[in-house]
């Protein structure tokens, strides 16, 4: 299979008022076409702000420094704003966390996809338009009647499925997830789940599905990449990861889960909070948290780095000889 | 005690902190920093004045910006001007009295006959090197009354404001925190006095009472706590009221009257504040306008200089005598548009969502 | 390792909620006069023995919010009793019959701790001043003693060293370290019952586990019970010894918690069970559908409330199931 996207030692930092924040450093990932590729860190840790720079969409103060991003064989870092309309949508699409509550309550939802639709394919008819929408919302489980209501009179859960309807309304190839289903309970976080996956296995879609829940992580994806600190510091394929992860961090994440399954065990918690990213980080950014760092670790001129630890996975070098069972 | 003096010392680094954080801030809005360079420059001349008078440098017989007078005099030729245009010497009818000339027919304080020489007061004086921005028609210097009129000012803007600003900000957490009937009054009070037309309504208290300056501001501050601010307060605090550590005081036991004034009063005071810097702009602006209609019983103001320019009639001779009108006219425009441009500025610091970064 | 099972749980009731109901009343409309009404609570019983921790489970919108609100006296109950155990006096009371010191005996016993991070704590206040705000408002101790209380709690959530804090405001702490200071306000006045309104639900992963950790140890140390509210099934069966599930205003299944994640009965407790995401790759998820407007018919249909016991402590609701589950 072919990388649909390429994103080569991307750096972005956000400049503020009390100064530069290194929000993402050095960062390297492919995503091959019809693969589901999972982002899981802690809220700060850079994996929103990722998500912004593929779709160049990152805020006003965040600048790119350095690295590329080649989407389907473009570079996106540097693209005009023209050409990168053309990108958003039709090439990439996003469902932001929360996105439900961005629907303009006045217009129906139909006409809100269907204005999408014609601003990015003229050519196509309005009838064309509306059995398109009928077909996407019968594929996320909406009845099609739905298009027709105000954004009001849908369930948060509705709403959040007519938002992956409008995300693959323009045909893109690759959606971006960001935690599309914090805001909602199990109930209806199972039922977007499900319908994310169905509708990625039945169009051959590639998935960006970012999350700080290690367990929806483990459902949805097929590879994926745990950030910490604006770096990632593991990445590898999900059942490689879950199996036996080599960073510290990872570790430490799939020990703090609760789960339903299996027998109820003492949960180990990880110790103090994730760093600043203001304060310039020399050497591992994970040691202070470490439950058992080396003396390697603690020195401040370790140089950072992913080596190879299993087939396509990868730790960083500092942390993957942390663990040694 | 030791940890006891440890932790008031970082209580002190703290507020330190937030205040340099916060001062940050306000210093990023740009139009915030000329209103706040703008009010400082007119709270120095208010406080100006009073120093000079007591060192001394400045005496009171003459910079007195009430009774003050100073002796201005100037040789002046008395002539007769013609009925009819051109003369000889004249070429319009504007052109006489001509320099250092004096119409015999305007001159009723003096005698003196056509040809002769006369010293005669040279008032309204344009600016000269004592009197920096000239002096008024009656010999008083135009200077030392902008400083008195900012004084006026800023007293009555702050002190107006602020009883504004105190009315509305209890009305409106009460109205919130009750509910119920007492809010329906209150909003109905409010209402109707957002209904009167605050300026006709000062003409006709300033008919029945002599209006002082702090009985305006009692009257400003009073229309304006009970008007439209009372909503906008009302507003903030029905958000604060439903808050968690709201309830949760409630869950402990806390009594009404306390939860009103130690949670909900505080988390409302951010935005009253920014209303009283609003309202202090609208308070300096009525009193101009009523004291250059004459209507309040006042010294001096800069409503007051202005109106002086125009019952004497300087106001409609062009800029031939700006020195009576500019000065005062702009001080209203640009103290007014200064604290306008403070509240723009704090609404930066206070209101996260306009903040750029 | 089971960590609360070594946790000691009287025979004692603490609080008996018997039939509980909140109905709320909505207009229909501005120019109609009928009002609806909706049954947020709609009869419901759980007893919490003292030391036990009751988690509350159930989708957005069931009532469990509403529940806790009206046991914590914020909104007045529809009808139904909360009876109280008064160490005082040593037998259970109600608490529509106590006088005002009886009031206050429970208000001093009974706190709860706030899912928002970021909104149950007031902005302007200093963290000493919020931690020791139940202390002034039953004026406990005096301003010494109060503040050696708070110095002594701040160690106890392990916000130390507790000078650094006292003096600070909420927003210079991170969302974890607000957690605590909720926990610490809410531990000061050593109370008997604390509600938790899904206080993990907006933390970090990593925080989450120390926060709850935390609130088990704390439990243990000073035996206090918990009313846990939460969606999350995993995060119930790690914090509670006993599970209530709630559906539309009413518990449908209450067990020990293993025995319910173990042993479902009521087809809505294993859709909940069926919905939870599990941290392994290769386990596959298999949905258990249910028709929820059905259900809801089934259940509008038959008012009795009874609820049957299948032993373990094992409570079941007992309306007609049509081939759904088990008849008696």
């Amino acid at each position: 299979m072919s990388n649909i996207l390429e994103v080569k030692n991307l750096t972005m930092h956000y400049e503020t008022l009390d100064g530069d924040v290194d929000a993402v450093k050095d960062i390297t990932f492919n995503v091959k076409a019809g693969e589901s590729f999972g982002i899981v860190g802690e809220s700060g840790c850079g994996k929103t702000s990722v998500a912004m720079c593929l779709l160049q969409l990152q805020a006003e103060n965040g600048k790119i420094s350095n690295g590329s991003i080649l989407f389907d064989g473009q570079e996106l870092v540097g693209m005009s704003e023209n050409d990168l309309r053309k990108v958003r949508w039709d090439g990439i699409s996003i469902v932001f966390q929360g996105a439900m509550n961005a629907w303009n309550p006045v217009v129906k939802v139909g006409e809100q996809i269907r204005e999408a639709m014609r601003e990015h394919n003229p050519k196509s008819t309005k009838s064309q338009n509306t059995e398109k929408i009928n077909e996407l919302f019968n594929m996320v489980g909406l009845d099609s009647s739905a298009s027709e209501r105000f954004p009001h009179e849908l369930s948060g859960g509705m709403k959040q499925r007519a938002i992956i309807a409008l995300a693959l309304s323009c045909d893109p190839k690759l959606i971006i997830a960001d935690e599309p289903t914090t805001a909602l309970d199990v109930v209806i976080q199972d039922q977007i789940l499900t319908e994310i996956k169905n509708v990625q296995e039945l169009l051959g879609l590639s998935l960006i599905y970012i999350s700080h829940d290690i367990a929806v992580i483990a459902e949805m994806t097929d590879k994926i990449a745990v950030m910490y600190a604006g770096s990632i510091v593991e990445i590898g394929p999900t059942e490689e990861v879950f199996k036996s992860p080599k960073h510290s961090y990872t570790r430490s994440l799939l020990d703090s889960t609760p789960s339903i399954m299996g027998e109820k065990k003492k949960l180990r918690s990880l110790e103090g909070e994730p760093p600043s990213l203001i304060n310039k980080i020399d050497g591992c950014s994970f040691s202070p948290r470490c439950p058992s760092p080396s003396n390697e670790c603690k020195n401040q001129s370790i140089e950072m780095g992913l080596i190879k630890v299993g087939i396509d996975h990868y730790a960083d070098k500092c942390c993957s000889g942390c663990i040694s069972e | 005690m030791d940890n006891l003096k440890n932790e008031k010392e970082i209580a002190k680094s703290l507020r330190r902190k937030a205040i340099s954080k916060n001062w940050k801030l306000f210093k990023q809005s740009r139009l915030g920093m000329v209103g706040l360079i703008i009010v400082f420059f007119f709270f120095i001349l208010s406080i100006l004045q009073p120093i000079l008078f007591l060192t001394g440098i400045w005496d009171q017989g003459t910079y007195n910006p009430v009774v003050g007078y100073v002796d201005q005099t100037q040789d002046f030729l008395v002539v007769e001007c013609p009925k009819e245009f051109p003369t000889e010497k004249y070429e319009k009818r504007t052109d006489c009295p001509g320099r250092n000339e004096v119409n015999i027919k305007t001159l009723f304080y003096s005698d003196g006959e056509v040809g002769e020489t006369i010293q005669l007061n040279l008032q309204p004086a344009p600016p000269s090197r004592d009197h920096i921005l000239g002096t008024d028609s009656l010999g008083r210097d135009v200077f030392s009354q902008i400083m008195e009129g900012s004084q006026v000012a800023f007293l009555l803007g702050i002190l107006s404001a602020t009883l504004g600003v105190g009315i509305s900000t209890l009305l409106g957490t009460i109205a919130a925190f009750f509910g119920g009937r007492v809010d329906a009054y209150l909003m109905r009070q409010s209402d109707l006095v957002l209904m009167l037309p605050t300026l006709p309504l000062l003409f006709i208290i300033s008919a029945f009472a002599e209006l002082k300056i702090w009985h305006l501001a009692v009257v400003l501050g009073t229309i304006g706590g009970l008007g439209g601010s009372v909503i906008t307060i009302k507003s903030q605090a029905l958000q604060v009221k439903v808050k968690p550590f709201v309830d949760s005081a409630r869950i402990t036991g806390g009594s009404n009257m306390k939860i009103l004034f130690s949670h909900v009063l505080p988390n409302v005071a951010p935005l009253a504040l920014l209303f009283m810097v609003f309202s202090v702009t609208g308070a300096i602006a009525s009193e101009s306008v009523l004291s250059f209609l004459g209507l309040l019983n006042i010294e001096m103001s800069w409503g007051l200089m202005i109106y002086l320019a125009q019952v004497e009639g300087y106001i409609f001779s062009g800029l031939k005598f700006w020195w009576l009108i500019l000065p005062a006219g702009l001080s209203v425009t640009f103290l007014t548009g200064g604290f306008y441009l403070v509240g723009r500025g704090l609404d930066e610091v206070f209101n996260p969502r306009l903040r750029k970064r | 390792m089971l960590t609360n099972a070594v946790r000691v749980v009287s025979v004692n009731n603490l609080i008996e909620v018997r039939n509980l109901v909140k109905h709320f009343e909505v207009s229909g409309g501005l120019f109609s006069r009928n009002k609806r009404i909706i049954k947020a609570v709609d009869g419901i019983d759980f007893e919490i023995k003292a030391g036990e921790s009751l988690g509350l489970v159930g989708q957005s919108g069931c009532g469990k919010t509403t529940t806790a609100r009206s046991l914590c006296l914020l909104d007045p109950k529809t009808s139904g009793d909360v009876n109280f155990y008064n160490s005082e006096s040593q037998k259970m009371e109600s608490i529509d019959e106590i006088d005002d010191e009886g009031l206050r005996q429970f208000r001093r016993n009974m706190q709860m701790i706030f899912q928002d991070p970021y909104e149950s704590l007031n902005p302007r206040w200093t963290l000493k001043d919020i931690i020791k705000e139940p202390l002034d408002i039953h004026n406990i101790g005096d301003l010494k003693d109060r503040e050696e209380a708070v110095i002594e709690i701040l160690k106890t959530v392990g916000l130390t060293p507790p000078q650094n804090y006292l003096s600070r405001y909420p927003h210079e702490i991170s969302g974890g370290q607000r957690q605590r200071v909720s926990i610490a306000r809410t531990l000061i006045m050593k109370p008997k019952f604390v509600i938790c309104d899904e206080p993990t639900s907006m933390l970090d992963v990593s925080i989450r586990i120390s926060i709850m950790d935390l609130m088990l140890n704390l439990a243990k140390e000073l035996n206090v019970s918990y009313l846990y509210i939460t969606h999350d099934l995993a995060v119930a069966r790690y914090m509670c010894n006993r599970i209530a599930v709630m559906f539309n205003g009413k518990i449908v299944e209450i067990a020990e918690s293993e025995e319910l994640l173990q042993n479902p009965i009521h087809p809505y407790t294993k859709r909940l069970i069926s919905s939870i995401p599990i941290p392994d790759p290769n386990y596959k998820r298999e949905r258990y559908e249910v028709n929820y407007d059905e259900l809801d018919k089934i259940i509008s249909n038959n008012p009795d409330k009874k609820m049957i016991d299948i032993g373990n402590g094992h409570f079941v609701a007992s309306h007609d199931t049509k081939g759904f589950f088990i008849e008696t």
